[in-house]
């Protein structure tokens, strides 16, 4: 072969293989970007709602209440009824009660909410027409945003053909308004999607990790500080070290077994509850904390410890004053991370009963609870349409909560570091 | 009743700790003990500080230990209070001048720091021991050969105790193969895909394209997996589904895969690991001696042939290691499977058949209400243990390879 040739040929292999890292790093960027669009093209609807402006008669007799009805008789009075009637005005061709339930069926139950809300807040309502907002039935939402279309094969989809009708003459009416959906971030878990909201969720996340921080950073610093400046180096202290190596890299649902053995089971500790929870993702987050903090305290500069040792300090005191607050920031990031990490586990929350339905958010370590990511993994695993919607949403609050927390982290490698401002 | 106990209880615990610490200033200043300079070791400042903190270690021992045996505050707060006033009347009897009160006290702390540090140890062992002690309950019930070698996985046990049903079979091959096609499948996405990415930002990106492309990757290790699992279910097994069946019919063959299949489930679970394998990759990569690619490079070796012939080869053993901790990630990994794969189990190696895994049958057996002694349970443990030790052995393997790299070039 002539040099030429040969010269191409190294050429041509050298672009080839510089593609191919290329392209590689483009299919993980675009593999992200795929998934952040797709979550947000599903999810950011479930972020507004529609609603129906339906004039109620609170009449009393339709409400079945009697006179002077007391706060509790207003709260569980018959909404429901006064809602159909409300409907049956609007619409007054449709008689059969078979239809008028399907009419009924458009309108979230929510809206008997609002209104027993409203009442037993005044009750010199009851007798007059009130105007309300009343949001429309997941299915309904769902036509409205466009995942329910007209030309779906009529047997494959949830509304009938004049359900439909009756959305769009709403519609036509100029009846239906949009409006931010302040339930999905305030309320509770709930069987109907329209209705169902993250608040619990975050709150039962946020509550157990926490719970694990409290308990991991003071543990992994600690830890770190004998590993890295007291143990000897000796056959315990390998040990140790493998113990955490590989603790680090223990499937996490391995670490969920343990929590419902040990804690639920042995100890008694409630299950479902956030204290469980913040224990089991503290013993899994403590490796993370052990290592960075390591590694922190093993850039340091050596002169710094030396100069506190030279000036009369122990190396107890070393640690404690020039050598920690020179780490933090490397030590808050690692504790950052943990938190994010934990943040975003799902699997051993799943084993020690996190999953259960919980519609009002934890008030103590004690309370049964959910947790976000546990929120995405029922809802994607729930049959009707709209929660598709929904989980996306849920997946959203979940990233953004970790994008918080990572700005967080790199605000906090500046803002704590005593050597660079 | 339990929380005034609590409150009257911790009172009397920091009144106790505060007077040790002020008995032993004023014993060792009428002592004749030296006055309290910068940081004197046999000072007063460390005569408080070494009797307090006794006091105080001595107490959340002992609460610790009685509150773990018995019921109710009262008790630990008595065997707290008595702990603290021994500690504390000990070591006011041993304080006198000329004692180095300093290193007595910092050698309290840092036994502190070695108890703590026994924590890591102990969940190890805790869920060593776990794990144990059910699976060998298991085995009291099923048979411990059926399990590692029987073919067949179907916990369907009796609910009630007069239903006559089968006893359950419990074979774990066909999970173990469904693990094994799913990570084969994953590894055979971020094994290259994350090589080449490490070789990309180690040999050919600039400072700034490095920083950007380092940030996606990080990026991309943040995502939960639950939301890849949701990608997975949404996106991946769907298109998966359509592009076989479209494949197929370009071949005139009819191909009817269910959208819960064993390659969307590799493919997402693949895409999870790349920033794993990349960053393991190019640390390794980094940590070759510069002269190897620069002598290369002298030679008059493309920056390809540089990586092909020398870094790759030198980067060997680190790479066999991270490869390996990438392989036990994929191993455990639950939520992308427990949404993306199938919870019926199926001896097969056909990606695009529904197969199961070990994580998504111990979810499966454990969640919703059961009894706690029942064989379904417990197999979940014994499915545990196993996937404990496979992956423990990869750990051990990938960190002994590693450490042989380092060896070599450090």
């Amino acid at each position: 072969m002539n040099k030429l040739a040969r010269r191409a040929k190294r050429r041509a292999f050298e672009l080839a293989f510089r593609s191919a890292g290329f392209v590689s790093l483009a299919f993980a960027g675009g593999t992200l970007i795929l998934l952040v669009v797709g979550v947000l093209g599903l999810g950011l609807s479930a972020f507004w709602r529609y609603e129906v402006e339906l004039s109620v008669t609170l009449d009393a007799e339709t409400l079945s209440l009697a006179d002077d009805p007391t706060e509790a008789e207003l709260l569980a009075a018959d909404y429901r009824g006064a809602i159909r009637e409300a409907l049956n005005e609007r619409f007054p061709e449709v008689r059969e009660t078979k239809n008028l339930r399907a009419l009924q069926a458009l309108i979230s139950p929510g809206a008997e909410f609002m209104l027993a809300g409203r009442a037993a807040k005044d009750p010199g309502l009851i007798g007059e027409m009130v105007r309300v907002r009343a949001p429309v039935s997941d299915d309904a939402e769902m036509y409205l945003k466009g995942r329910i279309r007209r030309s779906d094969p009529p047997d494959r989809r949830t509304l009938t053909d004049q359900q439909l009708d009756w959305v769009d003459a709403w519609r036509a009416d100029g009846d239906v308004r949009v409006a931010f959906n302040g339930d999905f971030l305030a309320n509770g878990d709930s069987s109907y999607p329209e209705l169902a909201g993250v608040a619990a969720g975050v709150l039962g996340s946020l509550i157990a990790v926490g719970l694990a921080i409290l308990i991991a950073a003071p543990l992994g610093v600690a830890t770190a500080v004998l590993l890295e400046e007291f143990a000897p180096k000796n056959r315990l202290t390998d040990f140790l070290e493998v113990n955490i190596n590989n603790l680090a890299a223990v499937p996490s649902i391995v670490f969920g077994l343990l929590g419902l053995a040990a804690f639920v089971v042995f100890f008694g500790m409630p299950r479902s509850a956030p204290l469980v929870g913040g224990i089991v993702l503290s013993l899994m987050t403590l490796p993370t904390i052990i290592i960075s903090s390591r590694a922190a305290l093993r850039a340091l500069p050596q002169s710094l410890k030396e100069g506190a040792l030279a000036l009369g300090a122990s190396r107890l005191e070393a640690v404690v004053n020039p050598m920690l607050p020179a780490a933090a920031p490397g030590i808050i990031t690692g504790v950052i991370i943990g938190f994010a990490q934990a943040l975003g586990e799902t699997a051993p929350l799943l084993l020690i009963g996190m999953v259960s339905f919980v519609a009002t958010p934890p008030t103590s370590v004690l309370d049964p609870s959910s947790a976000l990511p546990v929120l995405v993994y029922l809802w994607a695993e729930s049959p009707e349409i709209a929660f598709v919607e929904k989980t996306a949403g849920a997946v959203i609050v979940l990233l953004s909560l970790l994008l918080l927390l990572n700005a967080a982290a790199a605000y906090a490698r500046r803002r704590f570091d005593p050597y660079q401002h | 009743m339990n929380g005034a106990i609590l409150v009257l209880g911790l009172a009397a615990l920091s009144a106790l700790i505060a007077g040790v610490r002020a008995l032993a200033r004023r014993r060792l200043a009428s002592a004749g003990g030296e006055l309290e300079m910068l940081s004197d070791r046999r000072g007063t400042r460390f005569a408080g500080r070494y009797a307090g903190f006794a006091a105080l270690i001595a107490a959340l021992g002992a609460g610790a230990v009685v509150s773990a045996v018995s019921a109710g505050a009262l008790q630990p707060l008595v065997a707290a209070l008595l702990a603290a006033s021994f500690a504390g009347g000990w070591a006011l009897f041993s304080i006198g001048p000329g004692v180095d009160l300093r290193r007595r006290y910092e050698v309290l702390v840092i036994s502190v720091l070695g108890f703590i540090a026994g924590i890591a140890v102990l969940t190890t062992l805790g869920i060593f021991a776990t794990l144990i002690f059910e699976t060998l309950q298991f085995f009291q019930k099923s048979s411990a050969l059926d399990f590692f070698f029987g073919t067949e996985w179907s916990p369907q046990t009796a609910i009630r105790k007069d239903q006559v049903a089968s006893e359950g079979a419990f074979g774990v091959a066909p999970l173990i193969a469904g693990t094994l096609l799913v990570s084969l499948i994953a590894m055979a996405v971020a094994g290259p895909v994350g090589v080449m990415s490490a070789v990309f930002i180690n040999t050919y990106a600039n400072a700034r394209a490095r920083t950007v492309m380092k940030l996606t990757l990080e990026l991309l290790a943040g995502v939960p997996t639950v939301v890849y699992g949701f990608f997975a279910l949404l996106f991946v097994g769907p298109f998966v589904r359509d592009g076989a069946a479209a494949i197929g019919a370009l071949f005139g063959a009819e191909i009817d895969a269910p959208a819960q299949n064993a390659l969307a489930a590799g493919l997402v679970t693949g895409v999870m690991i790349i920033p794993f394998v990349s960053s393991l990759s190019e640390d390794v990569m980094s940590a070759i001696p510069r002269t190897l690619p620069e002598g290369a490079a002298a030679l008059g070796a493309t920056k390809a042939e540089t990586v092909l012939k020398v870094v790759l080869p030198a980067a060997a053993p680190g790479l066999i290691g991270a490869f390996l901790l990438a392989v036990s990630r994929a191993v455990g990994e639950t939520m992308i499977v427990v949404m993306a794969a199938s919870r019926s189990a199926n001896l097969t190696f056909d990606p695009l058949e529904r197969v199961t895994t070990i994580t998504v049958q111990i979810v499966a057996l454990l969640t919703g209400d059961q009894e706690f002694t029942s064989a379904k349970t417990l197999a979940a443990f014994a499915l545990g243990l196993t996937l404990f030790l496979i992956t423990l052995a990869l750990n051990v393997i990938a960190l002994l390879s590693v450490k042989r790299f380092r060896i070599r070039y450090e």
